[in-house]
């Protein structure tokens, strides 16, 4: 399994927000977080990514067969976790082709690899950009800095395409986004799938579902997972919306 | 009563007055005779105002105490010119051609014949002190008309001991196409001061890029007080880069004097590097209307390094725009100051004035203290000020690092990010990726001084080079 995470309880601010949260994923699969909001997607992100001010109090994020939760966040990224995040943040000053070198060279000095080479380095920022369709333009600006929501999003797409995480955990990534933009992200994903690497994939609706065709749908609601099937329970809360699974838990 | 008077005298400035007793019939009368009133007024002054210390208001956060207590050797008599510049000092910046000049322990180093020449472009350049007898007319029509409304002892002292500096004179419509660099190179095995003085005069519709770079000497305590005048003719255009890589006992208080008129243009670029104490004092007088002023600078400083930067901008006509962003990062027990002063005198209407000072603190040993001030009667004005100081940005921080990139490289991205925008801002695009690559080796810890700085001083004999191109290591 590439990513087992058993029983996991995660505060911020000593307030509570994961409640005991498991869930599994294999490579090769797509895993698709759904629920109203509120319910900690977001934070289980966090957690899986390492962010700082989100404490694990209990439980255990067991991925490539180790436990993580001591690690920084780089070197997680370095071990192939990958975030695309629901607000990525403007750094004024950096350029996106001065980041994407300096990531992939830390990246490839982790793994014990030279730094690459300039001209192999160029040639694939060209073809990852065409993959999410950047115009060339994008790369000299200061990343995410001035950009549309739209571009913000695909140059995420486009980042996870330069690293080639082995698990790449989606947030929100459909929020903001016209059909056009909503279309070419989901083919920068659809691109990236495959046997060795896989996805979770956190949305609101089931918009995003139609193009990034999920294995499993799990449900979040307060701190946990409550309802997991296939692709066809994306439909079903879509149109029955999310009360029903409050009921449920809530009658439990 | 007088005795008494002269006994609480700070010991440097009984050797400053000592100096000049000295000095000043073999040194000081033999000049222009008001270069010579302008020596025995700053000597008089000097005796009323004193070296200045913290309990004056405007040297509240800057404490030069300790500066005072070393002995220094005050002045020098001339060096003897041996050695052409280019034999030891050779600019190795890519693409930056400059016309090189330097002060050699505050004289004007060049040949006798050498001591002012005029350019291809018409451009003249020399020594202060030469241009006294060959255009004593400029000296009357410029010299000290803008020094003379220093504030301090300092200023005054400068005024009476100074040895030498350097005079540009730029005559009207006469564009320079290259631009002139100073270096000002201390190499002596003692404790030094230097009081040197400049004189820049930009004649109408004349333009010219200046870099005055005030850089290391050895590892001794030096003493630099540098008064600048600059006079901006109708429609002039300087674009001034004043860069400054001393050593951590070296205290370097540096002011400059500037007069705009009508439609003038002043760029300055302040980019400090390193220094025991830095004051930069700036008096910009927007005489003319429609003038120009945009300063900007940064400071990277550690230790217990103590950086100071004191802007005042006048408005006297209307019309004029000033624009100020001073940025800084401070590490270990580093303190700054920014004093940023913006005065709109009643006519100066539609005047344009903001000024942006932004720092981050690395830890929480580090000051800073900053101090906007606006002063204005005009009613038709956009004035603006904002002071920001935080720590670095923890959302931007924890973005890099899920990319891969470690903590103190995140850190320095965002350092180096921080800086770019006054970076950015230098015109001459060989001197921005030097100082870019100067800004990376400075954050990383490399730039130390006489091994990787821009002069070889510690080591005389072999050729002084810049090294600041980083993609040459």
């Amino acid at each position: 399994m590439l990513l087992n995470i058993k029983d996991l309880h995660v505060s911020i601010n000593g307030k509570e927000i994961l409640k005991g949260l498991n869930l599994g994923v294999n490579n090769g699969e797509v895993h698709a977080i759904m629920g109203p909001n509120g319910t900690g997607k977001s934070t289980l992100a966090a957690a899986i990514t390492g962010r700082e001010g989100y404490d694990i109090t209990s439980g255990e994020i067991i991925y490539k067969g180790k436990g993580i939760t001591e690690l920084s966040p780089d070197v997680r990224a370095n071990e192939g976790i990958f975030l695309s995040f629901q607000y990525p943040v403007e750094i004024p000053g950096v350029s996106i082709t001065n980041f994407m070198r300096t990531a992939l060279n830390s990246k490839r000095e982790f793994e014990g690899q030279p730094p690459i080479p300039a001209g192999e380095f160029l040639k694939k920022m060209e073809e990852k950009k065409k993959l999410v369709d950047i115009q060339s333009k994008l790369t000299n600006r200061s990343v995410n800095e001035g950009f549309s929501g739209g571009e913000k999003k695909k140059n995420e797409i486009f980042q996870m395409a330069m690293l080639e995480p082995k698990l790449a955990i989606l947030d929100e990534t459909d929020s903001g986004l016209d059909i056009d933009a909503l279309k070419v992200v989901a083919n920068g994903v659809n691109a990236l799938r495959s046997e060795n690497n896989a996805f979770v994939v956190i949305t609101h609706y089931q918009r995003l579902l139609d193009y990034i065709v999920p294995d499993f749908v799990h449900v979040m609601y307060d701190g946990r997972i409550v309802k997991s099937g296939g692709k066809g329970l994306a439909l079903e809360l879509e149109e029955k919306g999310y009360d029903w699974i409050k009921e449920q838990v809530e009658n439990r | 009563m007088m005795n008494e008077s002269k006994n609480s005298y700070l010991p440097l400035e009984l050797s400053l007055l000592d100096h000049y007793k000295d000095k000043k019939d073999v040194l000081y009368n033999s000049c222009h005779p008001k270069v010579k009133k302008v020596r025995e007024a700053g000597i008089q002054e000097f005796e009323e105002k004193r070296l200045p210390i913290s309990t004056s208001e405007k040297w509240r956060s800057t404490n030069l105490r300790k500066s005072y207590e070393h002995e220094y050797l005050i002045g020098e008599d001339k060096p003897i010119f041996d050695k052409q510049i280019n034999e030891i000092f050779k600019c190795n910046v890519h693409g930056f051609d400059t016309n090189v000049f330097s002060l050699l322990n505050g004289w004007y180093y060049n040949s006798d014949e050498q001591q002012l020449q005029t350019l291809d472009d018409g451009v003249i350049v020399g020594s202060i002190i030469a241009a006294q007898k060959k255009y004593p007319e400029l000296i009357d029509r410029y010299f000290d008309e803008l020094a003379n409304k220093s504030e301090h002892g300092l200023s005054a002292i400068n005024s009476a001991l100074f040895s030498d500096g350097i005079f540009i004179y730029v005559p009207d419509n006469v564009v320079s196409k290259k631009a002139i660099q100073l270096i000002k190179m201390v190499n002596r095995d003692t404790n030094t001061m230097i009081n040197s003085r400049n004189l820049i005069v930009l004649g109408k519709n004349s333009s010219l890029s200046f870099l005055h770079c005030d850089d290391s000497i050895n590892q001794h305590s030096g003493f630099l007080v540098t008064n600048t005048e600059v006079f901006l003719g109708d429609n002039a255009k300087l674009d001034l880069y004043k860069l400054q890589n001393l050593n951590d006992q070296t205290t370097l208080v540096n002011t400059t004097f500037v007069k705009q008129e009508v439609n003038s243009q002043l760029n300055v670029n302040v980019l400090t590097f390193n220094g025991g104490t830095i004051r930069n004092e700036f008096n910009i007088e927007l005489a003319g209307e429609g003038a120009h002023a945009d300063l900007s600078g940064i400071y990277l400083m550690d230790k217990k390094q103590h950086i100071d930067n004191q802007i005042m901008i006048k408005h006297m006509a209307p019309n004029c725009t000033s624009n100020e962003m001073f940025k800084g990062v401070l590490d270990e027990s580093a303190s700054a100051v920014f004093n940023g002063y913006i005065y709109v005198a009643r006519d100066a209407q539609k005047t344009l004035a903001f000024q942006k000072n932004a720092n981050i603190l690395m830890t929480s040993d580090a000051t800073i203290d900053t101090m906007p001030f606006l002063e204005i009667y005009a009613d038709d004005v956009k004035c603006s000020h904002g002071a920001t100081v935080g720590q670095l940005d923890n959302d931007a921080m924890f973005y890099l690092m899920q990319r891969g990139i470690p903590e103190s490289d995140a850190k320095l991205l965002l350092m180096y990010a921080f800086a770019t925008e006054v970076t950015g801002k230098i015109g001459i695009e060989a001197l921005k990726i030097s100082i870019d690559d100067m800004v990376k080796k400075r954050l990383r810890g490399d730039l130390s001084i006489c091994d990787k700085c821009v002069l070889h001083c510690s080591t005389p004999d072999t050729p002084i080079e810049f090294e600041i191109d980083l993609s040459k290591i």
